[in-house]
C-alpha cells in the first residue's frame, strides 16, 4: 500500500489505521492535527480510521512562528 | 483604574501579543516571552517534520496553561488554504482562534483582502474566533468587523519591515469607527514603534520579528512590554492639544529678571 504522507510518498507492508501510523513515526498523538483526503480525523477517531491505498495524509503540528 | 482588554470574552492583562518564529533559539525565545509580559503568543501550523523526529516541538517551551495559543494561517496565499490550516489548527485542541492571513503578494506580504473576508466569512459560521492580519484600511476593517471578526488587525507597515506605523491617520479612523479590539498587527521596528501605535488608540499590538530579530530579544521583549504600556497609559491620560508656539510652564509673576527691568 502506497500513501502520500504530508506531500512524500510512503509505503505500508500491512493496513494501518491513523493510530498505527502515529505510533509507527513515533508521533505524540495529543500535539498533532491530521488530515486524511482533506478532512480533519477528530483524534478520538485515530483508532478506528483505517487508511486506505492512494489515500493522502497530512500531519500538522505547530511550530514557530508570527506571520507569512 | 479598570483598564480591560477583552477579545471575545476572554479577557487579558497583557496588550502585547507575540509570535514565536526566528528566535536565535527555542531557549531565547521562552526567555523572551517571559520577559514581554505577553499572554497570548501566536504559531504556525506546519507539517510535522517526518525525516528528523529529533526535532524539539515548539510546546516544549510555550505552556499553554500560561501562554494562551493562537494558531496562525501564515503562508496562505488561497482562502481555501487558509481555512484547511485554520481547521489543523483547531485540531491541535488547543485554541478555536485564529490569527487569519491570507497573504496575497510575495514581495510586501500585503494581504489579499477579497480572500481574507471570504474566509473570515466562513470560519466564523464555523465557530472560529477570527483575528484577520489586514491592511490599514478602514473600510476593509469595518467589512471583516461586519463579517464577524472578533477583533481587526490592520498592519502599521509590511511584515518584518520594521518601518514603524507608516498611515497613522488610518489607524485613528479604524479605532474611532470599530467596535472591536484594534489590534496593529506587523511593521513595529522598536520601542517606540509600540508606544504610538498605542498612543494612537491601539487596543493592543502583535509582533514577531522586532523582538526576536534583536541583538538581545530578551530586553528587547522587555522595552516591548515598556513601550506598549506606555502607549496605553499616554491614551488614557489623554496628551496635551499640539501648538504652533511655546507656552511657558512657570509663572511669570515673581522672577528677579522682571524686576530688574522694572529698575532700568
Amino acid at each position: 500500500m502506497t500513501i502520500t504522507l504530508n506531500g512524500e510518498p510512503f509505503t505500508a507492508d500491512r493496513a494501518l489505521t491513523i493510530a498505527d501510523l502515529l505510533a509507527r513515526l513515533e508521533i505524540n498523538g495529543a500535539r498533532v492535527a491530521v488530515e486524511r483526503n482533506f478532512a480533519i480525523v477528530k483524534r478520538d477517531r485515530y483508532a478506528t480510521t483505517e487508511i486506505s491505498d492512494g489515500d493522502q495524509i497530512e500531519i500538522v503540528n505547530f511550530v514557530g512562528g508570527g506571520y507569512a | 483604574m479598570s483598564d480591560r482588554f477583552v477579545i471575545a470574552n476572554r479577557e487579558f492583562t497583557s496588550r502585547l501579543i507575540i509570535g514565536t518564529g526566528k528566535y536565535p533559539t527555542n531557549q531565547v525565545m521562552a526567555a523572551a516571552h517571559e520577559a514581554s509580559g505577553a499572554e497570548m503568543v501566536t504559531v504556525a501550523v506546519r507539517r510535522v517534520n517526518l525525516t528528523d523526529r529529533s526535532k524539539e516541538s515548539l510546546l516544549d517551551y510555550i505552556d499553554p496553561k500560561r501562554y494562551f495559543i493562537l494558531p496562525n494561517t501564515a503562508a496562505c496565499y488561497t482562502a481555501e488554504d487558509a481555512v484547511r490550516t485554520a481547521r489543523l489548527g483547531r485540531e491541535v485542541g488547543l485554541s478555536h482562534w485564529v490569527k487569519l492571513e491570507v497573504i496575497g503578494d510575495e514581495k510586501t506580504l500585503f494581504p489579499d483582502n477579497e480572500a481574507l473576508l471570504e474566509a473570515t466569512r466562513v470560519l466564523v459560521k464555523e465557530g472560529f474566533v477570527v483575528l484577520p492580519y489586514t491592511n490599514d484600511d478602514p473600510v476593509m476593517c469595518r467589512k471583516l468587523e461586519d463579517a464577524g471578526a472578533a477583533a481587526v488587525m490592520p498592519l502599521g507597515a509590511p511584515i518584518g519591515s520594521g518601518l514603524g506605523i507608516q498611515n497613522p491617520n488610518n489607524i485613528r479612523i479604524i479605532k474611532a469607527q470599530a467596535r472591536v479590539p484594534v489590534i496593529v498587527d506587523a511593521g513595529v521596528g522598536t520601542a517606540s514603534d509600540a508606544t504610538f501605535a498605542m498612543e494612537l488608540g491601539a487596543d493592543a499590538v502583535l509582533m514577531n520579528t522586532a523582538i526576536a530579530l534583536a541583538d538581545d530579544p530578551v530586553s528587547m521583549a522587555r522595552a516591548m512590554k515598556l513601550g506598549v504600556e506606555a502607549g496605553r497609559l499616554a491614551f488614557l491620560a489623554g496628551r496635551i492639544p499640539r501648538k504652533a508656539h511655546a507656552s511657558a510652564s512657570s509663572p511669570i509673576e515673581g522672577t528677579i529678571a522682571a524686576a530688574a527691568h522694572a529698575r532700568a
